[in-house]
């Protein structure tokens, strides 16, 4: 029995110095050559990605001086809530004063903001925090659906692929990321509306009925998806991550 | 130290009463040990804290009276499921939990499955069994499936759902790619069902390259793909120069020239490059071949190659030679047969040979191969298996070149060689392979590939799906793919189909691409004569798309031969075109369904009748429909579109026959020319 303990005892404490030892042997940052004042985004926020999967595009950040001019060799570090992953996490910026990472997010969906600091000459942080959406199973899916039949219309931006419907529509239709409209609304007066038509709310008739091309579970997905994508969030767009 | 033990035994065993005593207290200690270990067990720790979390919470008496404490289980003999996952993560089935930001008290995400038919490590994996944290998430020595992480989590859709899922577009990405990337050109992957997966990159035949491009072009393909064309799917063997040198020598001198092929100039290559841009236009290369703009971005289709460079690879007398007629040179081509006149080929190779890139290959200077260097050449190439991918004459093709990867996904941990310093699981494994395969040891042949971190782990996503599960399921819990058929037109008009590729884009009876709308129903669907018109100079139909039907300047005869063929064979057993007239309905019918168009149902935000007001840009302009479409065809477009194309953006509006009938007649009058009969009265 003491014999048993003890060795229990030592496995312990072997696995302690070991787990420790591990955090100690990574490797030395690079040091900076240059600081900046200012540290701006200049591509790949506000994109969404499914929960736990990497973002289509890599996050770009610029460190600036105070002039506005870029910064190369300034040190960029990302950090964020448990579960997101850098590649890198930290790096100095480049010719252009630009570091890119690859984001992986959390495993849950929600909004995950992840933050970018460097110091500047005087050893101050200084920060920026971007956010990033994760979607679940049912926002994707309804993504999906959004792609299929309502993007034409409701997404004003023209891409090379598909030519939006937006500008020529009397009646503008409202844009799913837009929050400060959606938000107002509940989940039964948007299915409601996709279910049967603008005419159900009194509103526009170029919104058709959807209730016999999409099936119950197709329409929860998409209001789903519209509260997940919100912009400003409403009180349903899921947990917020950030770091602690 | 040895009289202290003496008197200690005499104190505690002195006497038969008191040595009863302390015996007795020292099993009680040890039969406690159990309900003790119970008592502290992991999982009431977690119930406990459940519950204090849930105390201060609005709707805190709901939630206690669905709470069961004690181990919960989910058993499914048919499935080998015993999941004890609940006793800790109790609030899986509580939606109003969703504020909760992590596990384990959060519910679990809306999925099309219930937790009490499938269980958890169905999906999750992990040892479902387990009580304890550490026993069911990580691998132990009698357990090796640790708990899948969330970004692989789709893998386990792909073992029971064998073809494309919606709501998994990581899986579909990642088996999209295993054939788009020709992985399975070297890997052999026998699907779960029995088929062996096929590539469908088409890597062209080396055979006779010497005809096509120079060795210089060659050689500079081999080091670098990707810096011909960025977009390219060939990967990087990152080749010595020596290496490069002899490839290109041996490939080069092992090409035979095709008869007919080497024809002289025919016509002069034009150097006019706006005639040449607006005939590539015209011709809608760009539906399949893709160019980097002046901003950097590559724009245009994946099916044929990119021509940001094209210049610099194809030799003249080649290309005229291609463009006159593709088939001449490769026979399965998926390009069409455009039947381009002296001129147009001119215009059009003189467009296309301007396309260059001075600098790719600038530094290249070969001198003539000796006959050492071709000798080392071919077996250069018989190592690399090329000839996995491409004919390349007098060399076999090689049997299983690559590890099979059908059951990958149960690949034990223990027969992996890690990389120092990487996690131990097989995903970050088939992870890192696909990303630097030549870490994992400078002789290994597996090449580089240029994949985003999305697209390495929609792949690893793929990979593991191959398992031995998804081989063992029965076929009554698995839902099938829908098969590829291998559909064949016949006669003369088939060959014609053949020759103009298409199947390229036009779908029928389950054969062919999904660029252009599904053919099998079309002779029900247009009238004669618009198709035979269509087919000869085809107009726009959907203003909005980028890709369109080309002009393949058709004669008479091929354009009737055609359309005869499409208007008897590709008919829908649901719509009788002639059981409705093209003309001749009340204009009152055609008045309401003109109001119908224009109110109740709002058609105007998608479709345009009348250029002057209406704005739809979505589906087809439909000012000339009526000399289009078939009457029969439209009344039951009305009543149910999806019935007609699965997954067309119009909407179902579930009309009634009048409406259906009135709509029908209004559109029926839109014969085009702004002499539609409403127009008219």
């Amino acid at each position: 029995m003491i014999r048993q303990s003890l060795s229990i005892v030592a496995l312990f404490a072997t696995s302690l110095t070991t787990s420790c030892s591990r955090k100690t042997a990574s490797a030395p940052l690079p040091q900076p050559t240059a600081f900046g004042s200012a540290i701006v985004e200049s591509s790949g926020g506000k994109q969404t990605s499914q929960a736990g999967m990497a973002l289509p595009q890599p996050l770009v950040v610029q460190v600036n001086d105070q002039q506005g001019t870029a910064v190369p060799g300034a040190m960029i570090e990302f950090s964020a809530a448990a579960g997101v992953a850098f590649d890198p996490a930290y790096g100095l910026t480049d010719s252009s004063g630009q570091v890119a990472t690859n984001v992986t997010l959390g495993g849950i969906a929600g909004r995950y903001q992840l933050t970018a600091f460097t110091i500047d000459k005087s050893r101050k942080k200084v920060a920026l925090t971007i956010e990033e959406i994760a979607l679940g199973y049912q926002q994707t899916l309804g993504r999906q659906l959004n792609d299929q039949y309502c993007e034409r219309c409701h997404n004003p931006e023209s891409t090379v692929e598909r030519v939006s419907n937006f500008d020529n529509l009397e009646i503008k239709p409202h844009p799913f990321s837009e929050g400060d409209t959606l938000n107002k609304m509940n989940d039964a007066d948007l299915t409601a509306i996709i279910g049967h038509g603008g005419p159900a709310l009194n509103k526009s008739a170029l919104m058709p009925a959807w209730g016999n091309t999409l099936s119950k579970s197709d329409i929860e997905a998409l209001i789903s998806y519209t509260r997940a994508i919100s912009d400003p969030p409403g009180h349903d767009a899921g947990p917020v991550y950030a770091k602690n | 130290m040895k009289e202290k033990l003496k008197s200690l035994l005499q104190k505690l065993f002195g006497d038969s009463v008191r040595a009863f005593g302390v015996v007795s207290l020292v099993f009680l200690f040890s039969l406690a040990i159990a309900p003790a270990k119970n008592h502290f067990s992991e999982w009431r720790h977690y119930q406990h804290g459940y519950l204090k979390m849930i105390r201060n919470r609005s709707d805190a008496v709901t939630l206690q009276r669905h709470f069961e404490g004690g181990i919960q289980q989910i058993w499914l003999p048919d499935l080998g499921v015993v999941d004890r996952c609940m006793s800790c993560h109790v609030g899986l089935k509580e939606a109003s939990l969703n504020d909760v930001p992590t596990q384990p008290f959060r519910p679990h995400p809306v999925i099309p499955h219930k937790l009490d038919q499938f269980g958890c490590t169905i999906c999750h994996r992990g040892q479902g069994a387990a009580t304890t944290v550490a026993e069911a998430h990580n691998s132990t020595l009698a357990w090796e499936q640790p708990i899948l992480p969330a970004k692989y989590i789709e893998s386990s859709c792909g073992e029971c759902h064998r073809g494309p899922l919606p709501g998994a577009p990581q899986l579909n990405q990642g088996r999209h790619l295993l054939s788009r990337y020709g992985c399975v050109h070297c890997h052999m992957v026998k699907l779960p069902d029995g088929k062996i997966m096929k590539a469908t990159d088409d890597p062209p035949s080396l055979s006779h390259i010497g005809d096509k491009t120079t060795r210089e072009w060659i050689y500079a393909w081999l080091k670098d793909p990707q810096a011909y064309a960025g977009t390219a799917t060939m990967p990087n063997f990152k080749l010595s120069d020596d290496d490069a040198r002899d490839m290109s020598a041996f490939l080069i001198a092992n090409s035979t020239p095709l008869p007919g092929d080497t024809a002289t100039l025919s016509a002069k290559a034009s150097s006019d490059p706006s005639a040449g841009a607006s005939l590539y236009g015209e011709s809608f290369c760009a539906s399949c071949h893709a160019v980097q703009n002046a901003a950097g971005n590559v724009v245009g289709g994946d099916v044929g190659p990119e021509l940001t460079r094209v210049g610099n690879k194809v030799k003249p007398e080649w290309l005229q030679a291609w463009l006159r007629n593709p088939r001449d040179y490769d026979e399965e081509t998926a390009m069409p047969h455009y039947r381009y006149n002296d001129a147009q080929v001119a215009t059009l190779s003189g467009f296309l040979l301007a396309k260059t890139d001075s600098d790719l290959l600038a530094n290249v200077h070969l001198e003539a191969a000796t006959p050492e260097q071709i000798a080392r050449g071919k077996r250069l190439v018989s190592d690399y298996g090329c000839a996995s991918c491409h004919e390349i004459g007098g060399i076999k093709k090689p049997e299983n070149f690559a590890p099979e990867l059908s059951r990958i996904g149960n690949k034990p941990v223990t027969q992996l060689v890690f990389l120092p310093g990487m996690q131990h699981t097989l995903p970050d494994y088939i992870a890192a392979k696909i990303k630097q395969p030549r870490l994992f040891g400078q002789a290994l042949k597996m090449p580089q590939y240029s994949f985003t971190p999305a697209q390495i782990d929609s792949l690893a996503t793929a990979l593991l799906a191959l398992n031995d599960r998804a081989a063992t399921l029965p076929p009554s819990l698995t839902v099938a793919a829908t098969p590829e058929s291998d559909y064949q037109p016949a006669g003369k008009a088939g060959k014609l189909m053949t020759d103009l590729a298409c199947f390229s884009c036009h779908r029928i009876n389950g054969h062919g691409g999904d660029m252009a709308p599904d053919l099998t129903w079309e002779g029900s669907s247009v009238q004669r004569q618009w198709l035979v018109g269509f087919l000869k100079n085809p107009n726009t139909l959907r203003p909005s798309l980028i890709r369109r039907m080309p002009r393949f300047n058709l004669t008479d005869g091929e354009a009737n031969e055609l359309t005869d063929y499409i208007m008897t064979v590709y008919q829908s057993p649901s719509v009788d075109r002639d059981s409705m007239p093209l003309s001749g309905y009340p204009q009152g019918e055609v008045e309401l369904g003109k109001q119908l168009f224009y109110g109740k149902y709002a058609c105007q935000g998608c479709h345009i009748v009348d250029t002057k007001s209406d704005k739809g840009y979505i589906g087809p302009t439909l000012t000339q429909v009526g000399s289009r479409l078939t009457a029969a065809w439209i009344f039951a477009w009305m009543k149910n579109p999806q019935a007609l194309r699965p997954g067309t953006g119009e909407p179902n509006r579930a009309m009634s026959d009048e409406d259906a009938r009135a709509l029908t007649a209004f559109l029926i009058s839109q014969k085009g020319g702004g002499k539609s009969e409403v127009a008219k009265k």
